[in-house]
């Protein structure tokens, strides 16, 4: 496909990937690794083909392994960085991930989901929630996980991880699905440059001035120390709470929520236009961050709907945390589907209807 | 236009279906509407057919993926067997001529056969069948103007086949034309 890369704020119609990495070069990403696999690459074919041209490094890397290693190499020595991957290649990612987020080096890691588990399938899938906002690999540490939920936050969101990552020293993962990915839509590019680089003090790339060296490191022997640093990651996340970022849409008025995010949440959109054609009264909260996750919001919320429907491409992931959030103020009921499927609105709406006979619901 | 237009695109690999699904929603946002195009890009597509959904609205889209469509244009008899059924009542239903044996039964909707393989033969080009039903679409459903489906194509189209450009605004007039009086099959 044809289009020109000059002029920066046309509305262009883009692939999710397409966006996603033309966003990751305004960003002023440094370097690139990765390795290809459906539904995401051409993430990788795009910096293929634009890296060079524009001033950065693309290394097709030999692994999944070898390419989370070689961002926690370059994030070590403070250049702004990426990789990409879908599901089976992320996962194995998580023992680089573990180390980077322990080391606590900006980063950006993205996942376009499809369905597993296993090798899987190539469909768009969201079943890899809890791999992405429970920490993923071993050790108690989390990421900054954004969903997007258009081509247009595909690419935003690049620049809001970067923001992110950078400002807490930790790895920002985007999840996304395959349809995510593939699909088209306008999108309004970020602008090239806008994403000021910033001194760090703590980088491994030579003493220059300094007296003493830089020491990037996830081994500590002594358990005392170790428990240090634990100490300081979870005050680090209790403060990176305040990032929390979601969507309302008509939840005010609600008699039934719906919590979705990403694809989900679109179709879950068209769900809440099914509801009020019908005066079913549907709102639709999305989550943008997964992690942290909009709990406070989730709990004011169940307080006053009646019944909580959480729609997710999975056997039901997030819906413990949104259990959690609610803490039994109000029946959490889900529904999905699995292995690359996709709820229909029809078929979501259909359970919203089973809910309301059921739970013999009195709507206002 | 009120609400939003959902199509389905549907025939073989190399017909032209992404292309054409592309092309129409690039013209729709350079009429500065909401577009979504969602390929299909799982085993069906290893497999030789390929479809697209492409919704235009004037609204912001919800779901990018949806089930039933107010159109469906369908190049092949796999597509027709498995889209003829998921047009609205009251949709419209177009196919290539030479391409289906079983013709559509649907009585609620509006069938419309061209014989766009036929008619790119006659212009040389067997590639710009596609248009030729699009333009064909785009009469009977006039969700963007042709200008702007020209300008769409010089986005689309790498630059060295922007010599075919012509041969392109040809073909959808005569999709045009033939939508405005199709010739009545006799079955």
């Amino acid at each position: 496909m044809n289009q020109n890369n000059n002029s920066n704020n046309e509305p262009r119609l883009m692939k999710g990937n397409e966006a996603l990495a033309e966003a990751a070069i305004r960003a002023g990403i440094h370097a690139y690794f990765g390795y290809p696999i459906t539904p995401q690459s051409e993430i990788l074919e795009y910096f293929t083909r634009e890296m060079p041209k524009r001033g950065g490094v693309v290394v097709q890397a030999e692994s999944e392994l070898a390419a989370i290693n070689m961002v926690y190499g370059a994030a070590g020595a403070g250049t702004r960085i990426m990789t990409s991957s879908s599901s089976p290649g992320i996962s194995l990612m998580q023992e680089g991930l573990s180390y980077i987020a322990s080391a606590e080096l900006p980063c950006l890691v993205v996942n376009i989901n499809r369905g597993g588990p296993g090798l899987g399938t190539i469909q768009p899938s969201q079943s890899d929630y809890w791999q992405a906002v429970k920490g993923g690999g071993h050790g108690d540490y989390h990421l900054i996980v954004l969903a997007p939920a258009s081509v247009q936050e595909m690419a935003d969101f690049v620049f809001d991880a970067f923001r992110l990552a950078e400002k807490y020293r930790n790895p920002a993962f985007i999840l996304a699905d395959g349809a995510l990915g593939q699909m088209m839509e306008k999108v309004v590019l970020p602008e090239a440059g806008s994403l000021p680089y910033h001194e760090v003090n703590w980088a491994t790339s030579g003493m220059g001035k300094r007296k003493e060296r830089n020491i990037i490191t996830s081994l500590y022997m002594q358990p005392e120390e170790m428990e240090q640093v634990n100490l300081h990651l979870q005050k680090k996340y209790k403060a990176m709470q305040k990032e929390v970022r979601f969507e309302s849409i008509l939840t005010e008025d609600a008699d039934i929520l719906l919590v979705a995010y990403g694809l989900g949440a679109r179709i879950c959109q068209k769900v809440v236009e099914l509801g009020r054609e019908k005066d079913i009264k549907i709102g639709l909260l999305r989550p943008i961050t997964l992690y942290p996750f909009p709990k406070d919001e989730i709990a004011r919320l169940a307080i006053r709907v009646q019944s909580i429907l959480v729609v997710e491409m999975n056997a039901g992931q997030m819906v413990e945390d949104v259990s959690l959030a609610v803490n039994g103020r109000c029946p959490v009921n889900l529904t999905g589907r699995m292995g690359g499927m996709i709820s229909s609105p029809e078929e979501v709406f259909q359970k919203v209807e089973t809910i309301i006979e059921k739970q013999t619901l009195t709507l206002k | 236009m009120e609400k939003a237009q959902e199509i389905i695109f549907a025939g073989f690999g190399g017909q032209g279906i992404l292309s054409m699904g592309q092309i129409l929603a690039y013209s729709a946002m350079i009429e500065n509407k909401e577009v979504s195009w969602m390929p299909s890009y799982g085993p069906e597509m290893r497999g030789g057919t390929a479809n697209c959904i492409v919704i235009v609205s004037t609204s912001r889209i919800s779901s990018p993926i949806v089930s039933k469509f107010d159109s469906a244009i369908v190049l092949n008899q796999p597509s027709l067997d498995k889209f003829e059924f998921t047009v609205k009542p009251g949709g419209l239903l177009i196919y290539e001529e030479s391409s289906i044996i079983n013709l559509p039964t649907r009585t609620d909707i509006e069938c419309l056969r061209v014989p766009a393989m036929e008619k790119a033969q006659k212009l040389n080009k067997k590639q710009v069948a596609n248009m030729i039903i699009l333009g064909a679409f785009l009469e009977k459903k006039p969700i963007v103007k042709i200008e702007n489906v020209l300008s769409a194509l010089k986005k689309v189209l790498p630059e060295r086949h922007h010599h075919m450009i012509p041969v392109n605004e040809q073909a959808l007039e005569i999709g045009k034309h033939f939508a405005k009086s199709p010739v009545k099959v006799t079955v």
